[in-house]
């Protein structure tokens, strides 16, 4: 199964370089399972081989990646009306997955799904969905979402998507992709570097720090119409933007007063105010989940360290007091959680701290990490790292137990960042 | 740039294609006419007046061989302060910019790879600064400088060892 599976992805990858050489296709590796992992076992739909993807794979990859779930094989089941749940019961499924796949007139597909629990003896969900064939991955996804939430009780961001930057050579791209690695679309290309992208709320637009001006200037490029706006251009650099909840304003760090400050600005443009006041560095501002406050970087104690203020400047509580190095605060949508990167003992690892009990927890035994990003759930860290001397991506249950690693075939891919829920 | 001049040299080749494509014989070549340039005599004050002509002495700036070649102050690890070996590489170029008040640098400042890109960003951004403080005290005005940093996404050298890092650890001076 292990190599059989291993075999597919290579031919996959062989299959897309082949086609499309320029493109950064990702491969995922998964190791470790989920404390309590869920037995749901997943029929192929009934006539699914007419859709472009075979939307059950989709949603059996998807709830195994989690490692939430353990999968079983239910083979096909065509009539999805008349299932004997007590036999899956027996088998040891908690929960069974059956669907159907229709080809419209139009070319469109309807997936039509079933959720049902051998527990309760009962359907415990349905979703009828009517998918363009290059959107019928996305129609699994939001299966395997709805799987997800319905068993865990958590909102699933398997139809959420990842952005980060692909370098080989000087050729720099910016590229989003399914949080699976699949689809990937190149939003940016640069002979200069492209560092630090952020998402808007919404999931339509990405801020970005590019040094096509021979110095680093803030880009907000709305991803559909292409259209990019300067967000700040000042004299110096202008660095690290993070939006605020409502999507409203960017936080940002600007040198223009000598040294790298926070300050704020409108994301469409202008309105640009100081809020940090320190003599050294402040900088990587994070809204807090209620936009009240600034998580931040600053040296005002010496090494590096992640403080907080309030939105509108004032006084800063430090957070962090372990090392002399920690960085790249973000912070968990529920608001309780900071994961941030920490260098002890000559290694950058991934740490997620609990802001309650300011408890640390170590998530990664690389030697090299950063930039991290939740997903929008709270229950995953997407974040850059270095395997076998190459960067990588890598994905982290924030209970340290699923690890999931995305590489790609040449050159490095870095500065991942974990995109919104969308409608 | 690139892709223009690509584009222009697709065009052209399509131009070019395009002339090939339409029948051409090369046994015939069309006649050629001479005609006889019409004899006329220019009036004096047209071809006794001269025209001065100044060479222009080189640009110290130009100079391979020159003081003001060398653009770059390195520092060392965790240091933001220019070096007792980077002090004349300053003074050359505020000497330069002092007498050249219509040129403008940047300074780019560069860190090692270790670490964060953004924080990096930042230290970069104190190595600048550290050098457009040096150039404003020798008297060079704000406005021919702006402190920019690269942070560590422009190594000069590429290794992950001590040595290539000894070189990232640097400020570049830029004329615009």
């Amino acid at each position: 199964m292990r190599t059989m599976k291993k075999l597919n992805t290579l031919i996959l990858t062989a299959g897309v370089l082949a086609s499309l050489s320029a493109h950064a296709q990702l491969r995922v590796e998964i190791t470790g399972v989920g404390s309590n992992q869920i037995p749901v076992a997943v029929a192929a739909f009934g006539d699914e081989s007419v859709s472009p993807t075979q939307i059950s794979k989709i949603i059996k990859t998807d709830l195994e990646r989690s490692g939430a779930f353990k999968i079983i094989d239910a083979g096909t089941i065509a009539d999805t009306n008349n299932v004997d749940l007590a036999a899956w019961k027996a088998k040891g499924a908690d929960a069974l997955v059956v669907g159907t796949v229709q080809k419209g007139a139009d070319g469109s597909f309807t997936v039509r799904y079933k959720l049902m629990s051998t527990v309760q003896n009962a359907k415990l969900s349905q979703l009828d969905q009517q998918a363009a064939p290059q959107f019928t991955r996305l129609a699994g996804h939001k299966i395997a979402d709805d799987v997800y939430e319905k068993l865990t009780g958590v909102r699933g961001i398997f139809a959420t998507r990842i952005a980060y930057v692909t370098q080989q050579g000087r050729s720099y791209r910016l590229e989003v992709a399914d949080s699976d690695g699949e689809n990937v679309q190149l939003a940016l290309s640069s002979n200069e570097p492209i560092i630090s992208p952020s998402w808007s709320p919404d999931g339509t637009k990405v801020a970005y720090v590019s040094f096509e001006q021979k110095k680093p200037v803030i880009y907000v490029q709305n991803l559909i119409t292409r259209q990019r706006t300067v967000i700040a251009n000042e004299k110096g650099s202008n660095s690290a933007p993070s939006w605020s909840p409502d999507g409203s304003r960017i936080a940002l760090a600007l040198s223009k007063s000598g040294n790298t400050q926070v300050y704020i600005a409108n994301s469409t443009g202008g309105g640009i105010r100081r809020i940090s006041n320190s003599s050294g560095i402040d900088t990587e501002p994070q809204f807090s989940a209620d936009g009240q406050s600034i998580y931040f970087t600053s040296d005002r104690s010496g090494g590096p360290q992640i403080y907080r203020m309030s939105a509108n400047g004032g006084d800063a509580q430090r957070v962090t007091f372990t090392g002399s190095y920690n960085i790249s605060p973000r912070i968990a949508s529920d608001g309780k959680s900071l994961a941030y990167i920490s260098q002890r003992g000559g290694k950058f690892q991934l740490y997620v701290m609990d802001l309650a009990s300011g408890q640390e927890t170590r998530l990664s035994d690389n030697t090299n990490d950063q930039a991290p990003s939740f997903a929008p759930n709270g229950k995953y860290i997407l974040y850059s790292t270095e395997s076998g001397g190459r960067k990588a991506l890598a994905v982290v249950s924030v209970d340290g137990r699923v690890k999931q690693r995305l590489t790609i075939q040449a050159g490095a891919i870095k500065e991942p960042t974990w995109g919104p829920f969308m409608k | 740039m690139g892709n223009v001049k690509h584009l222009a040299f697709i065009i052209s080749s399509a131009a070019l294609l395009a002339a090939c494509s339409s029948p051409v014989k090369v046994t015939e070549p069309a006649p050629v006419v001479e005609s006889k340039p019409a004899e006329t005599t220019a009036p004096a004050e047209q071809t006794r007046t001269v025209a001065p002509v100044e060479t222009k002495s080189i640009d110290p700036l130009d100079d391979p061989k020159g003081v003001l070649a060398n653009r770059s102050v390195y520092f060392d690890f965790d240091s933001y302060v220019v070096r007792e070996d980077g002090k004349p590489v300053v003074e050359n170029h505020a000497g330069y910019l002092t007498k050249n008040s219509n040129r403008q640098i940047l300074v780019q400042g560069n860190t090692d790879e270790r670490g964060g890109a953004e924080y990096n960003l930042a230290l970069g951004q104190k190595r600048a600064e550290a050098v457009r403080k040096s150039l404003t005290a020798l008297g060079v005005p704000e406005g021919q400088i702006e402190a920019v940093s690269l942070g560590k996404e422009k190594p000069k050298a590429e290794g992950h060892n001590e040595e290539a890092w000894a070189q990232n650890r640097r400020a570049d001076i830029v004329y615009k």
